[in-house]
């Protein structure tokens, strides 16, 4: 199905790199008109310069309440806005708040023409958080074999051992002690700046 | 039998002290509940997380529990508060210069909510006559009691919120640096926001929200009427673990415990010094090191504050009526005082009341105005002053 391009879609993000892959999918998709404001100074006035169909925002961005103050007082300013198009659809509404979006929709657009755009920052909001889970997981791994190395060095060091022997070592008092090995790095680590 | 688990949302406030001292000293625990907090960052995210059955239960501003169960703002969502979780606790902080000015025009006691009100309406009709942008005041939220207290406080003097200054919606932990940047001359927000901006030498402790009223409910332990209607023993115990957590929090003795529970990385994430004051209820008002004491700045369970009395749910619909958010039917007042459930509170503590706790006669004691009648909310509003028409 071709993509409604008149649709006008503002992300309100300060992570830039999701911004850019949700723009990407909403441009692949069709979306062209896609604004991308990361800067919360003066939110409101470039929401009223763009004035969008559909703001998407981060859920972990605070400034979430200063759009909800506004569309209290949009009715005097503008037409009026108005969170999702339909309260009846708790569904798509717990998807997206599960996913980490949430969108704001201006009222009166149909909810066809919404739905295609909600599931696809749905499903690029989750794609992103799978690759941070990634690159955390990536991260404290090689936090801990930082460690793990370090206590080895510091093993080699006071018991005269081999490398492969400090390792040993640090495996057979971690399974005695039922821990996992970087624990018990770390307690040597922490030990030896104590003694220092 | 295993532990009962549970989610509750939360913001980091000294007004969540019941509800994470529970938690963190075991008073849930006890109770049979295993409940994990949820830090959020926007009253709209523990709004939607609470109504869309990801959190069982909520540190919630008071008016957004009342805004949700009658559709204002978002999803119609049935909610009750059979605990509340403050009374009071929030101030007035002003930028250096506007202190200056303010103080500059007082004719009277300047802790006289009317003496600055009325000061503040000569301020702003010099700035008029001077061409010069209208005064900026920030506020949590548009369902809240620092937006409806800012508005009775400068109504009182004659200034006119909507038309006379710029009232804004500012995520709390952006208040300072927004006073320090100039965006904002003016913020009203709970413990411990105002201090911060004392202890850096940036604003004044205009008011202590105490006074202007005497009691005004701050926020409440939210749930779904549904959820609560289907699971009793789960609320009585959690009402339970908090009434006990919120009478921990109130003993002297305690506090410096309390303060080190908030002020951890994952609670509050502030020094336990600032949040020390906000117990005591002693604040630094003035870069000059000035103090001011109250004992009812803020209430976490001491006068029966832990209690929901519906007059304060009614107060809070008065002033959504009186501000044009909603409109005004008795229906809609119904639904409102609703909300606040005394009965839930006493099948769960049990008649636990103290009768020393001052009350003024109308529940509220407001500084000013007339006095609230909860059965005639609309004469009320007919001699209050300034007001909106609801516009839907």
């Amino acid at each position: 199905m071709a993509a409604d391009s008149s649709i006008k879609i503002l992300i309100v993000d300060e992570s830039p790199i999701r911004a850019a892959i949700l723009q990407e999918g909403l441009r692949e998709a069709g979306f062209t008109a896609v604004w991308h404001v990361s800067e919360m100074h003066n939110l409101l006035a470039r929401i009223y310069t763009i004035d969008p169909d559909v703001i998407l925002i981060d859920l972990e961005n605070p400034s979430r309440d200063v759009l909800e103050q506004m569309f209290q007082v949009s009715r005097a300013v503008r037409r009026p806005i108005a969170m999702f198009v339909d309260q009846s659809d708790t569904a798509s509404i717990e998807a997206s708040v599960d996913a980490g979006v949430s969108a704001y929709v201006v009222d009166g657009l149909r909810k066809e023409r919404i739905k295609p755009v909600l599931d696809l920052c749905i499903s690029r909001f989750n794609a992103f958080a799978r690759l941070q889970d990634e690159l955390d997981r990536t991260k404290s791994a090689l936090e801990e074999r930082k460690v793990i190395d370090r206590a080895k060095g510091i093993l080699m060091k006071m018991k005269g051992l081999t490398e492969d022997e400090a390792y040993v070592l640090l495996r057979s008092t971690a399974m005695r002690e039922k821990k996992k090995i970087v624990d018990i790095a770390q307690s040597i680590v922490t030990a030896a700046e104590v003694l220092k | 039998m295993s532990a009962t688990p549970l989610r509750i949302g939360f913001i980091p406030l000294v007004d969540a002290a019941a509800l994470v001292v529970a938690v963190d000293r075991g008073f849930a625990r006890e109770e049979g509940l295993d409940i994990t907090l949820v830090r959020e960052v926007s009253w709209s995210n523990v709004r939607d997380k609470l109504n869309l059955g990801l959190f069982d239960a909520a540190h919630l501003l008071a008016p957004v529990a009342i805004a949700s169960s009658l559709g204002l703002g978002h999803l119609k969502m049935s909610t009750v508060a059979p605990l509340t979780l403050a009374v009071n606790g929030n101030a007035i902080t002003v930028s250096r210069a506007l202190h200056a000015a303010i103080m500059a025009e007082a004719t009277g006691e300047a802790t006289n909510p009317l003496t600055t009100a009325q000061a503040l309406a000569r301020v702003v009709a010099q700035r008029r006559q001077r061409g010069e942008e209208p005064l900026t005041f920030a506020m949590t939220f548009p369902f809240s009691t620092h937006n409806y207290q800012l508005r009775f406080w400068m109504a009182a003097g004659g200034v006119d919120p909507d038309n006379d200054v710029k009232l804004v919606v500012l995520p709390p932990p952006l208040m300072v640096d927004s006073l320090v940047g100039g965006q904002v001359d003016a913020f009203c927000v709970g413990a411990p926001w105002n201090s911060v901006a004392v202890d850096q030498g940036v604003g004044h402790i205009l008011h202590l929200m105490s006074d202007l009223l005497v009691r005004a409910a701050e926020k409440v332990l939210a749930l779904r009427l549904k959820w609560a209607t289907n699971n009793p023993a789960i609320v009585a115990a959690l009402v339970r673990a908090c009434r006990r957590a919120a009478l921990f929090v109130e003993t002297p003795e305690h506090r410096e415990e309390v303060a080190a529970i908030l002020a951890r990385p994952d609670r509050l994430d502030v020094s336990p010094e600032i949040i020390l004051r906000s117990l005591a209820g002693r604040l630094k008002v003035s870069p000059d090191g000035a103090t001011r004491a109250s004992d009812r700045y803020l209430l976490i369970g001491r006068q029966d504050a832990s209690r929901p009395e519906p007059v304060q749910a009614a107060w809070l619909f008065a002033q959504m009526v009186r501000w044009g958010q909603v409109r005004p039917t008795r229906e809609a007042l119904e639904v409102a005082k609703a909300v606040f459930r005394p009965d839930l509170y006493d099948t769960a503590v049990g008649g636990d009341r103290d009768a020393a706790a001052p009350a003024p006669d109308d529940g509220i004691g407001a500084f000013t105005g007339p006095a609230f009648d909860v059965d005639d909310v609309e004469g009320y509003l007919a001699s209050v002053g300034i007001r909106r028409p609801f516009s839907g």
